[in-house]
């Protein structure tokens, strides 16, 4: 009996404390009947890479709207690299401009929903990218 | 009789009307929706009539302004006898470049600072701890000890302005290194006029800097009160936020019942420490968040004056009239920005700002075009000053006192407003109160269901958000938006390393024995937090010697 | 390297891929865990239960820390439930854990219910052992609530402590009922609130009814959040841990614990089986007829049962 489950690490990256986007996102992947790891506020790139290993994860959603997003993202893919983990999909979501969207594209973030994003659409994303074998 | 007469004769009419040209309209023309809500989900009527308000006293229920309940308005000629103050949100990088701010803003007739520190500053951690990496000076001025301070204020008279900080876990500590810059300026302590946030149950509920667990942090808020009612009378000691519950996604009605839920633990808190309720509860302040919906949030604000007067004289049996009134800064609603189109965003701001003055606000933030972008840009910080001014000098809402009054659907809607909030009220109070509450989840899980609908509303279509579900346009990306120089982070640790060299470091070690004992005891702890900033213990070592007696709060899961 | 060698040396990437295979397709997985089974059974697993609110992550977490201090590897199963209709979940425990996640000697993992009763007691036992293989030498399983199910889940442990806290009102007459048995410590936590000697009593009274042979089990208070009583808990846990083995309880509950698996397992096999047999058409055709009152369901299923046996027969 085979039962594949898509899991989804959303993590809060930095120091603010707005959890109402991650929040409503973890809940709709859920709903989408995905299994959603969700850590809370103020991690590390490091407590971030260790536990999405742990949990096994598809994918790692990352919210942030302190603007530390230039600094804390390259150092949680440089680490992803470390462990051999890049096979694990990195999206992000929050305040993060235009110009910085593209940088953190090139370094291997693969898609990144700014406000206003239909959750419809982040659930397509990920169903679209994770192979689960059925 | 002819009051009889009247209402007979409207009851006919209002049949007829019911029964003739709106039936045929109806009939042939069905209206847009079903149902229509306001902005927070609340049923609207089709009409509202004089039938809507017929138990209506003035007298209980408004009362003239500057009258119990105060619905009116706090003051008795309001905006005729002096504009709200216009606050507007600033801070960024390290204290000079903030300082070269507030010196430009007070030059040009600004009388009230309000500052924004950086996120480390706020969860206690100096510019070189590791949690701070990228942090640094993003969101607002960093302070690592009086040094930084001493800089922030450089040339700034503080008998003569007013400061407004926005700083929550640690306000005891800032508000110390305010108190000693005075004090080498030369100014008692007395004269000092400002507010510190200084809110921590929001901290839990929705704005996550907070420190310390509950209990300790409840001890340090009521510490500030007992220490400024004596030695800082003309300080608001408290800004009870219900901004930041808004933007976490709660509804108008449950943004003021929480906030005030809050501020009724803090009256508690203070009440059992013996002080008394007319010594403090003058200086308690509040924060409100404007949002879309024009008349629900102008009852929203009336209706809080109404409640917490109510709470204030019949809970708490407060004497001092200025107990009971409710005053509050406001700040338009960040969440309802958009990305899309930003240039939109000017508009949403000004039915905030708009909402926000008919409600009879002390001062107002309005927000910036670009902010759900990135940091707003300084030409949209004007663009969002000048909004406020037009509505004051332009726009005429300002020359009579609450000019919405009397309106069927206003008083409706203040009307519902108040029982909706006095329901949570209640229901907190059988939970124990807002701290419990809190811990239980229960305001967070009623704050994150409000916000889960609101987002399926939207992506059902039930709700529009112009140009980001309906009315979307292809755009040129924004320009100009501002970067905080990266440089910032290495420039404050070098200095707080020059700092550490050239301070009494046995003083210093010293005084942090010292705080330690007091935190352990049931003393006082501001004159011990004075003594440590005097001697430029930094922001770092004062909250982690706090941090190892009260230990660190740690959120729990409640979606 | 094989994955069950990159396990067996600590390999948390490899460890986590396998739990989920144990998670996900239960057959593919059963391959690998044969080559580890030879390598368990050093571990001891301790459940963690009780009523929600009354603290079960935290203790976890703290209890996690004490034991770090000893030097002791550890890893942490944390059970959350997954929604019934959609099979998503949001798995939470962790937020009380932040500090043990980059620990390279704390392994911890989430796991939704999955709405399969006998399958998650089962694949706990398969992340059990994958942890215990790993090196793990204490394996905390924390579950969701007090249910029937969640016994059956923690049953997987060699010792289970039992929280409760003060001011559940009449809670306590329903935990008694079915659970109360289970608990081989009590862990008051939350011991500083009003009712705490309430709650002790009651516990005592209800123990004293139990086997006066049997141990009675301790009853320890606990404040979590403040890191009160943690270290006392710790001690009754290994004073308790020495009691069971040298009155051979350990090697019973052990014995009896296999017995288990092997019924579980042995279940699910011919369940797979049987149903593969019969097939879908089968058991819609008996729907059908029970629906139009042509046979009862007792008699529709003996029927299938039959034809299942007879088939079995010839085919061995």
């Amino acid at each position: 009996m085979k039962n594949s489950i898509i899991r989804v690490l959303v993590a809060k990256p930095g120091l603010d404390g707005h959890d109402r986007g991650a929040k409503v996102v973890a809940r709709a992947l859920r709903d989408a009947g995905m299994e959603v790891i969700y850590t809370g506020l103020r991690q590390t790139p490091e407590q971030i890479v260790e536990t999405a290993i742990q949990e096994d994860v598809n994918v790692i959603g990352l919210s942030i709207l302190s603007g530390a997003h230039m600094h804390l993202f390259p150092k949680l893919m440089k680490l992803l690299k470390e462990r051999e983990a890049i096979d694990i999909i990195v999206m992000a979501g929050g305040i993060i401009p235009g110009e910085d969207i593209v940088e953190l594209k090139k370094i291997g973030i693969k898609e990144i929903f700014t406000p206003g994003t239909d959750t419809n659409r982040i659930i397509e994303f990920i169903k679209e990218n994770v192979k689960v074998v059925r | 009789m002819a009051e009889q007469d009247r209402r007979r004769r409207m009851e006919e009419t209002k049949k007829q009307w019911e029964e003739g040209s709106l039936k045929k309209v109806l009939n042939r023309f069905p209206e847009r929706n079903k149902v229509f809500v306001t902005g927070s989900n609340t049923e609207v009527n089709r009409l509202y009539d004089p039938f809507d308000l017929i138990d209506f006293d003035y007298i209980d229920e408004l009362n003239f302004p500057g009258e119990y309940p105060y619905t009116r308005g706090v003051q008795p000629t309001m905006y005729r006898g002096r504009l709200w103050t216009m606050r507007q949100y600033a801070g960024f990088g390290d204290a000079e470049e903030s300082n070269k701010r507030y010196q430009y803003l007070l030059k040009n007739g600004q009388t009230g600072l309000s500052i924004a520190f950086d996120l480390p500053t706020q969860i206690g951690y100096d510019s070189d701890h590791s949690m701070s990496h990228g942090e640094v000076g993003k969101v607002g001025v960093a302070i690592d000890s009086l040094e930084d301070m001493e800089t922030l204020f450089n040339n700034i008279p503080l008998d003569k302005v007013s400061t407004s900080m926005t700083i929550n876990a640690p306000a005891a500590v800032l508000l110390a290194m305010y108190i000693a810059i005075a004090e080498k300026q030369g100014i008692s302590s007395s004269e000092l006029n400002g507010t510190i946030q200084n809110d921590i149950l929001k901290e839990y509920i929705a704005r996550g800097t907070y420190i310390f667990p509950p209990v300790p942090s409840m001890r340090l808020i009521t510490d500030i009160f007992d220490y400024c009612s004596k030695e800082l009378p003309k300080w608001n000691t408290i800004s009870i936020s219900g901004y930041h519950i808004r933007e976490a996604g709660a509804t108008a009605i449950q943004e003021i019942a929480f906030t005030l839920a809050n501020g009724i633990a803090y009256v508690d808190a203070a009440a059992k420490k013996g002080l008394d309720i007319d010594t403090f509860a003058p200086r308690l302040s509040f924060f409100f968040n404007a949002h879309n919906d024009l008349f629900e949030e102008v009852a929203k604000f009336r209706a809080a004056r109404r409640i917490w007067a109510k709470i204030m004289k019949e809970r708490f049996d407060a004497k001092d009239p200025k107990s009971m009134m409710l005053r509050f800064h406001t700040q338009t609603a960040g969440c309802t920005l958009t990305a899309q189109q930003p240039d939109n965003n000017v508009v949403r701001v000004a039915i905030q700002a708009l909402a926000a003055v008919l409600g009879g606000t002390q001062s107002l933030h309005t927000n910036s075009r670009d902010e759900a972008l990135s940091l707003p840009s300084q030409k949209s910080v004007r663009i969002a000053l000048r909004t406020q001014q037009i509505i004051a000098y332009e726009s005429g809402v300002a020359e009579t006192i609450d000019p919405m009054a009397g309106s069927y659907y206003l008083e409706s809607m203040t009307k519902k407003i108040e029982q909706g909030a006095m329901d949570y009220i209640n229901k907190i109070d059988q939970l124990g109160g807002s701290p419990k509450a809190i811990e239980k989840g229960f305001i967070q899980r009623e704050i994150q269901n409000s916000a889960y609908q609101y987002q399926k509303d939207i992506e059902e279509k039930k709700r529009i958000v112009v140009g980001v579900n309906q009315f979307q346009s292809e755009e040129e990306p924004m320009k100009d938006l501002l970067k905080v120089n990266p440089e910032i982070e290495k420039r404050q640790t070098e200095k707080l390393n020059k700092m550490k060299k050239k301070r009494n470091e046995a003083k210093v070690q010293k005084e942090l024995k010292l705080l330690r004992k007091t935190a352990l005891s049931k003393q006082n702890i501001m004159p011990s937090i004075l003594n440590c900033v005097k001697c430029y213990a930094t922001l770092g070592e004062i909250c982690d010697e706090l941090r190892s007696v009260f230990g660190e709060y740690r959120e729990s899961l409640k979606i | 390297m094989k994955l069950s060698d990159r396990i067996r040396q600590g390999d948390t990437r490899a460890a986590a891929k396998l739990i989920t295979m144990v998670e996900n397709d239960f057959q593919q997985a059963q391959k690998y865990l044969k080559e580890l089974q030879e390598y368990c059974g050093q571990a001891t697993v301790i459940g963690i239960t009780g009523p929600p609110g009354s603290g079960k992550s935290t203790i976890t977490d703290r209890l996690a820390k004490h034991i770090r201090k000893i030097g002791k590897k550890i890893a942490i199963i944390a059970i959350d439930p997954s929604s019934p209709f959609t099979g998503g979940a949001i798995l939470g425990d962790r937020i009380r854990m932040q500090d043990l996640s980059t620990d390279k000697d704390v392994f911890i993992r989430s796991i939704g219910t999955r709405g399969q009763l006998g399958g998650l007691s089962r694949s706990t036992q398969a992340v059990v052992k994958i942890m215990d293989a790993m090196g793990k030498e204490i394996i905390f399983i924390e579950t969701v609530g007090v249910g029937q199910s969640e016994i059956e889940v923690i049953k997987v442990s060699d010792i289970i402590l039992l929280l409760l806290m003060p001011g559940m009102g009449d809670d306590i007459q329903i935990i008694k009922a079915g659970i109360m048995e289970i608990g081989d410590i009590f862990v008051v936590n939350k011991s500083d609130r009003e009712g705490t000697d309430r709650l002790i009593v009651e516990i005592e009274m209800m123990l004293s009814l139990n086997d006066v042979r049997k141990r009675n089990p301790a009853i320890i208070k606990t404040i979590g959040t403040e890191n009160i009583g943690i270290e006392e808990l710790w001690q009754e846990v290994e004073r308790l841990n020495v009691y069971l083995q040298d009155k051979g309880e350990m090697q019973l509950r052990r014995k009896n614990r296999i017995r288990k698996e092997i019924h579980d397992l042995f279940l699910e096999n011919w369940q797979e089986l049987f149903f593969q047999f019969i097939g879908e058409d089968n058991i819609e055709n008996e729907v059908q007829k029970i629906l139009k009152q042509d046979i009862d369901p007792y008699s529709a299923v003996q029927k299938l049962t039959e034809v299942f046996k007879k088939q079995i027969i010839k085919g061995g």
